[in-house]
């Protein structure tokens, strides 16, 4: 829960949290020395920035003239430092403008919304296509070569982006509980708006404020190059870039310092932007940039020896890792069960459980940042594992298929149903036109799609979810495989859609003698489905066994409680009523017992080691050493 | 798809109004007129408020602005102060350059952009870290400085193209592609990377989406899901960046050719700015509009195309 109190210290963790990093600490260094050399250059600089000496022009650096001199015989840097104190000037008056424009009037729209708001957006709108150049150039030719009234101009036109994010969030926080809980409380609009809203507007100010920093630089030295600023002798940024471009076929060193020097404060303050992004972004999600894997295992061609047994999949001691911001993170740790042809196993387990982890792991389709580090998954006699992607690939589809959990996003958005399921067929079987349009027909039929021919003309959009499950089964089945791998089929849909498409993966099982691997974590449809069940929790398969076994007596205490948990499909009352607190993150697992700290029945021994799984009958194993206290139990 | 256009076409009349209103209305509130401009600071008072009622500067700037708005509404853009010329025939005369330079680095900012960002994406490792690297620099350098350097090397340092100078297209192609070369390289720098950048990082996010697993998982080969069906998909958010980034390199327009002394819109409203002739600048304003509008409706046109739920309803 967030209260007043967490802001000021999340506050002072943006700074801190910028400064740990080193492109913080290196870009935030380089502008504060910049302003700082360029406020004493009075001091410092090293020369008058107008004192010419005709004696010494177009030098080289030297001691005396660490950059060198102009076509003047000017010192360079001198007048670099004293251009810069107008650059600085300039975009603080930039920085300035956006702030007073876009804090109020972001708050003010997101905050109250009605009429107001939409009239304020829609102006926005309208303004973010204004050429800005044209207006700026209008106002030098009026205010007479005032870059100052430049910047303002360009403060106030660019308001409408960092507007657009403070209102953005000006509404989450209104929507949120904790405001309306303010609000009773007799707070005040102002106070709601200075100890809620505005901190939270921290992060994205300083970003926009970065950001617009560095394009009011672009823009200051670029109008400055044109000679629309101060008048000669002084110096600017861009007047000097200028200056240095007449004497470009004779001494181009004297383009470096000056545009260097922009380049290197535009660089410093995006890269100061992104920063201050990353270290406020709500989410380091996958598109955090960590593209690297984990050392994954070689494909090995020369396959090795593959143990006996005849199970079409045979998941041996499966371990994956995961490469996050925190370093490598297991989250498979010796994961295995068996599958025969026309079973359907039920991988079951809260979320983090890792049983997704598994579904993907055995089609090779992990995220970028996942690898499998040991362990084999055996398909018909092969290992996956070692196989090469091509060899992954000719499986996918023909012998191993997928349905997935969101129907609504397993559909690609672009393209009509039937050109996606034609595509499938048409990648399995060399099939004309004409006979994949058939065969796709054929396919929507199967899955009892209601008229088809139409339906095929649809986009994914236009559909209802349960429409979309099934024709997203038709493209499953499209390859006729002999492995199916659902993933919470039916976890997004209605519950009156659910039974239907459960009656339906039945039918097409019975018809097909497919085996099918499901990840749920609804009792209800491993009881409507399943032959076996695999309960896995914290990355470990906990409990294996034929579904009539599980129902009658839970063997391990974690299958016992999860089934507790949800009373209406357990078909017995078992000792534990909910299960408290929430499976440990990959990687913080307690010693021994991975299930220790919520288990009713754990004693001092369950510390001691990792526990083994333990052969309980022929068909069933449980990774429990109390298992005899369970079925004790009454 | 209509509506979208309808919205996009209606809201370009209060966008011409309001940057007309803009230059307009502060030039009505600030002291210093035409009058004086023209006539220089040695001008008599007399002669000044006599030029004063020649233009017609003593009405309310309200009047003017009608006045101004009903010959702008006829293509009377009004003429220059300084040269006396109609400035809406001498914008037609200019637009051609600005043109030449703005369509090829808008098309190659796309072509170059996507590819190089597509490519990083599906490939990821150097070439994606070198992507990152340089869109920071396109960011970064300023366009007119990369001009410079272009020049130093390619006209001064080998002598390949010219520095400055603009060729008409229909007089000499061959010429009018080396004088627009290196203004378009300089004004695309920004362009490209920037394309790149967001391409490459869409692509991504498309790659992690659950139909490109699902396709995959069921037998797409991988050329059409990355060709056909990823590209789709990522075009849409990049054809908005691409709008975007085309409407900011109007701004680099006005640095590049005054850079390479070509004979556009950029360079006729820097010259004005400096004489302080603000009908031109109107025009130019006007102008300049007209091409975010061309733009943004390109833009929109193609986010419909690509997009079946605009397209559809
Ligand atoms: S081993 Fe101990 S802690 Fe783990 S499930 Fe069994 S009884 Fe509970």
């Amino acid at each position: 829960m967030t209260t007043a109190t967490d802001v000021p210290v999340r506050r002072r963790g943006v700074l801190r949290a910028v400064l740990a990093t080193a492109r913080g600490r290196i870009t935030a260094g380089f502008l504060l020395l910049l302003f700082a050399c360029c406020l004493l250059a009075p001091v410092i600089a090293p020369a008058d920035p107008l004192h010419q000496n005709l004696q010494e022009i177009l030098r080289t650096p030297s001691g005396a003239h660490w950059l060198g001199t102009d076509s003047l015989g000017r010192d360079v840097l001198s007048r670099l430092l004293y251009g810069g104190r107008s650059s600085i000037v300039g975009i603080l008056e930039g920085v300035a403008a956006q702030l007073v424009v876009a804090v109020p009037l972001g708050v003010a729209t997101g905050y109250l919304g009605g009429r107001f708001d939409r009239f304020v957006m829609r102006l926005a709108d309208i303004v973010m296509s204004v050429p800005v150049i044209v207006i700026l150039l209008a106002i030098l030719a009026i205010f007479d070569h005032s870059i100052a009234a430049a910047m303002i101009t360009l403060g106030v036109l660019g308001a409408s982006g960092m507007m657009r994010i403070i209102r953005g969030t000006a509404m989450t926080v209104r929507q949120e509980l904790y405001v309306s809980a303010a609000e009773l409380l007799g707070l005040s609009r102002t106070q709601i708006i200075f100890r809620h809203i505005l901190p939270r507007c921290r992060g994205v100010i300083i970003v926009q404020t970065s950001l617009f920093a560095a394009l009011a630089i672009g823009i200051q030295t670029g109008l400055t190059f044109l000679g629309l600023g101060p008048p000669p002798p002084a110096a600017t940024w861009g007047g000097m870039v200028n200056e240095a471009a007449t004497t470009l076929s004779t001494q181009p060193w004297l383009l470096a310092p000056s545009g260097g020097l922009i380049a290197l404060t535009v660089l410093a303050l995006g890269v100061l932007g992104d920063t201050v992004r990353d270290v406020t972004a709500q989410n380091h999600t996958s598109s955090g940039g960590l593209r690297v894997k984990p050392a994954r295992r070689r494909p090995d061609v020369a396959q090795a020896p593959v143990p006996e047994g005849t199970a079409l999949l045979s998941v041996r001691d499966l371990s994956v890792s995961f490469l996050t911001p925190r370093g490598e993170v297991e989250v498979l740790t010796g994961v295995g069960f068996d599958l025969d042809a026309g079973q359907t196993l039920g991988l079951v387990g809260e979320s983090g459980s890792g049983k997704s982890v598994t579904a993907r792991a055995v089609l090779g389709l992990l995220e970028a940042n996942g690898a499998v580090t040991g362990g084999s998954v055996i398909f018909d006699g092969r290992d996956l594992t070692r196989a090469t992607r091509r060899q992954l690939a000719a499986l996918r589809g023909t012998r191993i298929a997928l349905i997935s959990q969101e129907p609504m996003v397993a559909l690609d958005p672009s393209f009509r149903i039937g050109s996606q399921l034609s595509e499938i067929v048409r990648s399995h079987a060399r099939l004309s036109r004409e006979a994949a349009r058939r065969r796709v027909l054929e396919l929507m039929e199967m899955v009892e799609l209601p008229d088809p021919e139409e339906m095929a003309k649809r986009y994914p959009f236009q559909i209802s979810g349960g429409m979309a499950q099934r024709v997203a089964i038709a493209a499953a089945l499209a390859g006729s495989p002999d492995l199916l791998i659902a993933d919470e089929p039916t976890t997004a849909l209605d519950v009156t859609v659910q039974a239907d498409v459960l009656a339906l993966l039945r039918r097409l099982q019975r018809e097909t003698g497919m085996a099918v691997l499901l990840v749920t974590h609804d009792w209800g449809v491993v009881a409507d489905i399943c032959t076996h069940v695999a309960v896995m929790y914290a990355g470990q398969v906990v409990e294996q066994a034929p579904v009539e076994q599980v129902f009658g007596a839970p063997a391990h205490p974690y299958t016992a409680a999860l089934m507790a948990s949800s009373p209406e499909k357990a078909p017995r009352r078992t000792p534990i009523d909910a299960i408290a607190g929430a499976v440990p993150p990959p990687g913080a697992h307690p010693d021994g017992c991975r299930f220790r700290d919520r288990c009713a029945l754990s004693a001092a021994e369950c510390a001691d080691d990792d526990i083994p799984l333990v052969r309980l009958n022929e068909e069933r194993v449980s990774r429990c050493i109390r298992t005899e206290l369970l079925q004790a139990q009454p | 798809m209509g509506r979208l256009i309808f919205h996009r076409a209606a809201m370009s009349i209060p966008l011409l109004l309001i940057v007309s209103l803009i230059i307009f209305g502060l030039e009505a509130i600030v002291p210093g007129d035409a009058a004086s401009t023209i006539l220089g600071q040695n001008a008599t008072p007399q002669s000044v408020a006599a030029l004063r009622g020649q233009l017609g500067l003593n009405d309310p700037w309200v009047v003017r602005f009608g006045h101004w708005l009903g010959g702008a509404l006829h293509g009377d853009l009004g003429t220059s102060i300084i040269s006396g010329v109609d400035v809406t025939s001498s914008l037609n005369g200019r637009l051609a350059v600005t043109l030449s330079l703005l369509v090829p680095t808008i098309l190659l900012s796309a072509v170059a952009g996507v590819a190089l960002g597509f490519a990083s994406a599906v490939r990821g490792g150097a070439l994606g870290r070198f992507i990152d690297v340089v869109s920071l620099f396109g960011f970064a350098l300023p366009s007119f400085w990369v001009a410079l350097i272009l020049v130093g090397f390619f006209a001064v340092h080998l002598n390949l193209l010219p520095a400055t100078g603009y060729q008409d297209l229909a007089a000499s192609p061959a010429g009018w592609l080396k004088s627009i070369i290196l203004p378009v390289l300089a004004l695309s720098l920004q362009g490209i990377t920037y394309v790149a950048k967001q391409t490459r990082d869409t692509v991504m996010e498309v790659l992690e989406t659950d139909y490109v697993k699902f396709l995959r998982a069921n037998g797409v080969p991988e050329r059409s899901v990355r060709y056909r069906h990823v590209l789709r998909n990522a075009a849409i958010p990049v054809v908005t960046s691409l709008g975007l980034v085309s409407v900011g390199m109007l701004s680099g327009a006005v640095f590049i050719e005054n850079v390479f002394v070509l004979p556009g819109l950029g360079s006729l409203a820097t010259q004005a700015t400096l004489d302080h002739d603000i009908p031109v600048i109107l025009g130019v304003g006007v102008f300049f509009t007209l091409c975010v509008i061309a733009i943004n409706l390109l833009i929109d046109f193609a986010y419909g195309l690509l997009n079946p739920k605009v397209r559809v309803s």
